[in-house]
């Protein structure tokens, strides 16, 4: 078995983060990424981040990526990054299984960092097996990362941030977008990015959602219909859009397989987004020395998951006997920023789903 | 299979209305339906699906999707070829 002091699942905003101070404060790290790039969704986050100077505001996605690793390039000699190399298994003493490239292989650390983010979700639908039917995700990656244009006229389903930003970036990028379509009766993301698409002329339909797809081998249209007060079907409301590309944005769910796996105590909290870990308020998990942080523990901004991995960071540090000067203050600082974070309206979710997670339901793993 | 598929599970191609068909039937547990249905088993191992069937369940049954368990998730999380895992043993 191979040994290791630290090891972090997850190469996106938190798991940097804890590197980055693990590192500083002269902890091993060993992480772990299944892509063949270091960053997680930022790398194909091409828009500029809001928020404070600290939380990288004004620095595009894929610059606060690098801007993070670039904190970790310093410490080559405390430092092992696996590339392509997914983690498929742990155990609660504290073991992981890799599978990298064709070698399956087994490591042991003495705290576990989990910060495996969250993956889309889906809609059901008749006919959603069609081609041309992505996840907002999905066309960012195709987009921004591989410069391929996912079709030519699309619909959006979902207002949030991610809705109406892809929305935009298609917009930039030559795709038409005929709509988006919001099934609440409120626009879900930031004004800001909602006015820069309907400064463009992009309509967003609130109170509607997609019925169907229609197509033979590939998407070529599809109905929408209006939903009433209590989100249901409004008869005789239907539209037909003819498009190429259907593009869908209902939000994410913590990819929670591993704490599960693990047998942490898991919880079911909707305004988190999914199965979530509950946690000590130093963000361990009901393992002993296996941590969580970043959208697998909630989802939520990047911004607040490089604050809650420079705070698992300090934490592990100091579990380890790696305290770094300044460590009450340090930690002070996170749970402050933190707070601030999830302070406006736009935190509310966050902050109820955090206090149902102290007293909610199960979400049991027998 | 139906000329306009819902699917409810990508991995293994089940429709939402094999799910209705289960839940009328009594299986409303995410483990049993896993059991009939394979949702849960492919390679995204429940990951896409899990969601959307525990809302089926929980409209089903009238409770919160809160109340719904989850589907046991077990070792290991992606595919792996025996053959690397006899050769790990070797080492």
């Amino acid at each position: 078995m191979n040994q290791r002091e630290v090891i972090i699942i997850g190469s996106g905003p938190a798991g940097l983060s804890a590197a980055g101070i693990l590192l500083r404060a002269g902890a091993h790290v060993a992480m772990f990424e299944r892509s063949p790039l270091i960053g997680g969704q930022l790398i194909k986050q091409t828009h500029k981040f809001f928020g404070s100077q600290k939380q990288y505001a004004k620095t595009r996605g894929y610059d606060i990526a690098k801007k993070l690793y670039r904190d970790i390039e310093a410490y080559q000699d405390h430092f092992e990054l696996h590339l392509e190399a997914t983690v498929v298994a742990i155990y609660p003493d504290r073991v992981i299984s890799v599978y990298r490239q064709g070698v399956y292989q087994k490591y042991q650390a003495q705290a576990i960092i989990i910060a495996t983010g969250a993956s889309e979700r889906l809609l059901s639908f008749p006919n959603n097996d069609l081609p041309g039917i992505y996840g907002a995700g999905a066309v960012q990656t195709l987009m921004n990362l591989y410069g391929v244009l996912p079709g030519k006229n699309a619909v959006m389903v979902g207002s949030g941030n991610i809705g109406l930003i892809v929305s935009y970036q298609m917009m930039q990028a030559g795709v038409n977008v005929k709509a988006v379509l919001e099934a609440a009766p409120n626009i879900g993301g930031y004004k800001v990015h909602a006015s820069k698409l309907r400064r463009l002329g992009v309509p967003i339909m609130t109170q509607t959602t997609v019925k169907r797809a229609i197509g033979m081998t590939a998407i070529e249209a599809i109905e929408t219909i209006r939903l009433d007060e209590k989100w249901q079907p409004i008869e005789d409301t239907e539209t037909t859009i003819p498009i190429d590309t259907l593009c869908i944005s209902v939000g994410l769910t913590p990819m929670h397989q591993l704490l599960s796996m693990a047998g942490a105590e898991m919880r079911y909290i909707s305004e988190l987004g999914g199965c979530v870990p509950h946690m000590s308020s130093a963000h361990e998990t009901s393992i002993r020395n296996i941590f969580a942080c970043g959208d697998v523990t909630g989802i939520e901004e990047a911004s607040s998951a490089i604050v809650e991995g420079q705070f698992i960071g300090l934490i592990v540090s100091e579990r380890l006997g790696y305290a770094l000067e300044g460590y009450h203050l340090l930690k002070h600082e996170c749970t402050t920023e933190l707070g601030i974070l999830r302070c406006g309206p736009f935190g509310e979710k966050i902050r109820l789903g955090q206090q149902k997670l102290k007293g909610g339901s199960s979400c049991s793993n027998d | 299979m139906n000329k306009e598929p819902n699917i409810i599970c990508r991995c293994e191609d089940v429709t939402v209305e094999q799910v209705r068909e289960l839940l009328q039937k009594g299986y409303t547990h995410f483990e049993d339906l896993k059991r009939q249905l394979r949702v849960g088993m492919g390679p995204c191992q429940g990951q896409n699906c899990q969601e959307m069937i525990r809302r089926e369940i929980a409209t089903f049954l009238g409770v919160s999707i809160e109340d719904v368990p989850t589907h046991t998730v077990r070792p290991l999380i992606i595919g792996v070829p025996l053959e690397a895992i006899k050769a790990a043993k070797k080492r």
